[in-house]
């Protein structure tokens, strides 16, 4: 490995292959240093599945048009406008190159996977999911004759006047190094998985907090970044949390840990208390918002209860529910107040009132006199066996970035671009989605700004 | 809470798959459990049987070991379909032929090629086992036609049988078709997927074999070996019908039909078995069923051996090796014949059941 590259990439996900592959083709030599073992390389990335790009036709696996005003509309809604509208609609209009582009370098698309026919018209699925699409990427890397390191731990950035000069780096085997380049591209994610930072802005409440991505998405090198001058975008107290079965393992549970069932029953805290409108929205805009409300629960631990007529309603779930033949029998499994969860269920069902029952839209199915109320989808819970998922927040991302142009160059605190140092991806998600989440956006985000900051970091390198 | 460990292991893995569903796109074991909430030993069985080995899905997985949930569907279902070969032989008594595989076929391959040279060497004079024989009738000579179509078609009734009944226990155990529906228009879909090796595929970019780069060839060493064997079995079948029709004995000249097929055949049944054996040594332990060396490599040594002998038979036929040749190459064929219910071939009858079952399914889905 020679010690001086044109273009270092720290970061191993869809950005910074993205960012390798267009810089490699861009004429530059290129190192991607991955602090992961090989297995768990692509941070984030090995846990997704789709990319919302803007197209003006259907496709072969897309079902419509999605053009880029709808996108920016979409981006415009889950953010409520906390968005650098000229960078997000740069992204959007670049994204619809993505399409064909990411296609060239190996990654194959298919039609939306069942279970998911909302996202049919706007996200493409990758054949094999992030897993896949991410070896896809290594493969033309290495073929293109990208090195790539593993296990590579960079412990520290010098950076001089507003100018990456080189990367320390420390090594299981061979030890620790310094590696210059011309040009820096960090794409190594947020600090999701860094429990300590997580506890800074939510105090001993992160220690309940599931990962739902690697234990190595731990923000070193945003943290580097920031502490050398750079300048933070995104709320950095902020990160995007959905409910997950609570006994999902501490790390990496991904995708298969979600619930979506809250629409079916109800949902109750340790005290067997109700705390939120079970029925306030469509997927999957509750599926966004259920994290954080269990995060704010005592020990950040709820419990979607149910009955036994809406078991096949919903996705088969990883883990089964827990079940009990009476209410106080499944209180007793749950480790909750028999008498309480008797009680709440009991003046749930009370106020209840008919309706038609259409989980596909905000039906009528209300509840009459309870606080809170179920507003929609709201059925009795009075059918033996009772089921129930406990759930805990699962932390998918942060939105504490760094600042960056359209060239995905990075911007320094007083204002200046850096002359050689670009981001991509999670690192720099904060600039475009300042809050919120739509599905396949982080996809979007890594590879348009991966691909451009790759080429942007060989043009620098070779002029 | 399954009959066997294993089904136990492919329960937890489909139960992990459905909830994530991302490999869907790349074969048709992953579709076919969508349409299944729930899994019976013969709903697993079924599944084993439609999954091909790509690797894939494996690859691709972000659960796949290391990962604690230990993900491993293409060894898992290896490991659940050799047990279903057992499961399902005909008579009973004869399924654990399956359990030391390997012995059992290279057993019955020596003793019945020892049967014939002895068989053979008893029943004609020396000049004739050793005699250079020629013109039509010229392997008659060694053994009357009749005797060997007796001897043959004997076998072979048996065989099929035995492989009707097995697969009969199969269909009953995987159950009705979720939605049901069976008609022609399944069969034939199944033959083109069969045919084409449609899920021998990785998705789309070729199979897994030895490493992560989808580089694999089985397909077309498979593809050399199954048109080699049946382009083997036409050479004989339009041979048969010379005989019997026109009048006509073999040998054959080269360029007749039953000389040309056999020889596309075997050279198929020479070059396909070295390819998969060498690709069965190559690959990566974590997508094999290591317990069933045996059986893998038992198969694809009684196909080479079909073809190899058969090949030197032709080509030495009008010299004196040929008596011993004829005698080694009708002994493996005659063990190849009788040890088909009891060995790897049967994967494809399986296989073949399990895409008839999954384009039913697919038919009334759509």
């Amino acid at each position: 490995m020679s010690s001086k590259y044109d273009v270092l990439v720290i970061g191993g996900g869809n950005a910074a292959l993205c960012a390798a592959i267009a810089a490699r083709r861009g004429g530059a030599s290129v190192l991607v240093l991955e602090g992961a073992p090989k297995f768990y390389r692509g941070g984030n990335t090995r846990h997704t599945r789709n990319m919302r790009c803007a197209h003006d036709a259907a496709t072969e696996i897309l079902t419509g048009p999605y053009t880029e005003e709808e996108f920016w509309e979409d981006l415009l809604r889950v953010t409520g406008g906390q968005t650098d509208e000229a960078l997000a609609r740069h992204m959007i209009r670049e994204s619809k190159d993505i399409l064909n582009w990411i296609v060239e370098q190996g990654v194959r698309w298919q039609p939306s996977l069942g279970g998911t026919l909302s996202l049919g018209r706007t996200n493409s699925f990758f054949l094999g999911g992030g897993r896949a699409m991410l070896n896809a990427l290594y493969l033309t890397a290495e073929r293109l004759g990208v090195d790539v390191e593993y296990d590579a731990e960079v412990t520290d950035l010098v950076i001089e006047d507003s100018l990456f000069l080189a990367a320390r780096l420390k090594r299981p085997v061979k030890g620790e190094t310094e590696i210059r380049a011309t040009s820096l591209v960090a794409a190594a994610g947020g600090f999701e998985a860094n429990i300590e930072w997580l506890k800074q802005y939510w105090g001993e409440a992160a220690d309940n907090f599931l990962i739902r991505g690697t234990p190595y998405n731990r923000g070193s090198i945003l943290k580097m970044l920031l502490d050398k001058g750079v300048q933070e975008v995104g709320d950095p107290t902020q990160c995007h949390a959905v409910a997950i079965d609570a006994r999902a393992p501490k790390f990496d549970g991904g995708i298969i840990t979600r619930h979506d069932s809250v629409v079916f029953g109800i949902v109750v805290n340790k005290h067997a208390q109700r705390f939120y409108d079970e029925g306030e929205d469509i997927w999957p805009k509750r599926y966004a918002i259920w994290g954080r409300l269990v995060a704010a629960q005592p020990d950040q631990i709820a419990y979607i209860i149910f009955d036994s007529t809406v078991v096949t309603s919903f996705m088969p779930t990883l883990f089964p529910p827990i079940a009990g033949r009476t209410v106080a029998e499944l209180a007793g499994r749950l480790e909750l107040d028999p008498a309480a969860l008797e009680k709440t269920i009991a003046e749930f069902n009370a106020a209840v009132r008919p309706g038609t029952f259409d989980h596909t839209i905000l039906d009528d199915c209300v509840t009459e006199g309870i606080t809170p109320p179920k507003t929609h989808w709201a059925r009795k819970i009075e059918t033996p066996p009772y089921l129930a998922y406990p759930v805990r927040p699962g932390i998918t991302f942060t939105y504490l970035g760094t600042r960056v142009n359209k060239e995905a160059r990075i911007l320094m605190a007083d204002g200046r671009p850096s002359g050689n140092m670009f981001a991509a991806g999670e690192i720099m998600a904060g600039n475009v989605l300042g809050k919120g989440y739509a599905a396949g956006m982080g996809m979007t985000i890594g590879s348009v700004f991966g691909r451009i900051a790759g080429r942007e970091a060989a043009k620098h390198a070779r002029n | 809470m399954h009959g066997t460990r294993i089904l136990d292991e492919a329960d937890r893995l489909m139960t992990v798959c459905n909830s994530c569903r991302y490999c869907e796109g790349l074969c048709a074991v992953f579709p076919a459990m969508e349409l299944r909430r729930a899994f019976s030993d013969g709903d697993l069985n079924y599944l084993a049987n439609l999954c091909h080995g790509c690797g894939a899905c494996y690859v691709d997985c972000q659960f796949s070991p290391p990962h604690e949930f230990n993900v491993n569907v293409p060894k898992t279902l290896a490991v659940a379909r050799a047990e279903s070969y057992a499961a399902y032989a005909w008579p009973g008594a004869l399924s654990g032929a399956f359990a030391r595989n390997g012995l059992v076929i290279s057993v019955i391959a020596a003793l019945s090629m020892a049967a014939f040279i002895l068989g053979f060497a008893a029943l004609n004079d020396r000049s004739v086992l050793f005699g250079v024989h020629s013109g039509p009738g010229a392997f008659y000579k060694l053994m009357p036609h009749n005797a060997m179509a007796a001897l043959f078609s004997a076998a072979l009734l048996y065989a099929v049988f035995a492989l009707v009944m097995s697969v009969r226990a199969f269909w009953r155990d995987i159950g009705p078709a979720i939605g049901g529906r069976a008609d022609g228009g399944s069969i034939f879909q199944a033959i083109r997927d069969a045919g084409e090796l449609r899920y021998l595929h990785g998705g789309g970019v070729g199979c897994y074999n030895e490493d992560d780069k989808p580089t694999d060839r089985r397909k077309l060493y498979h593809h050399l070996t199954f048109y080699g064997f049946l382009l083997c079995f036409a050479a004989t079948s339009v041979a048969t019908l010379y005989h019997y029709l026109l009048g006509r004995e073999a040998p054959y000249p080269w360029w007749d039909l039953p000389v040309v097929l056999g020889t596309l055949g075997g050279i198929g049944l020479i070059i396909g078995p070295i390819g998969l054996f060498t690709a069965r040594m190559r690959r990566d332990p974590a997508l094999l069923d290591e317990s069933r060396y045996g059986m893998d490599v038992g198969f694809i040594a009684m196909l080479f051996l079909t073809g190899t002998t058969g090949m030197l038979l032709l080509v030495l036929r009008e010299t004196a090796a040929m008596g011993p040749l004829l005698a080694l190459h009708l002994g493996a064929v005659f063990a190849l014949f009788i040890t088909m219910p009891y060995g790897k071939f049967v994967h494809g009858i399986y296989r073949f059941a399990a895409l008839v079952r999954y384009a039913q399914e697919r038919r009334t889905a759509a």
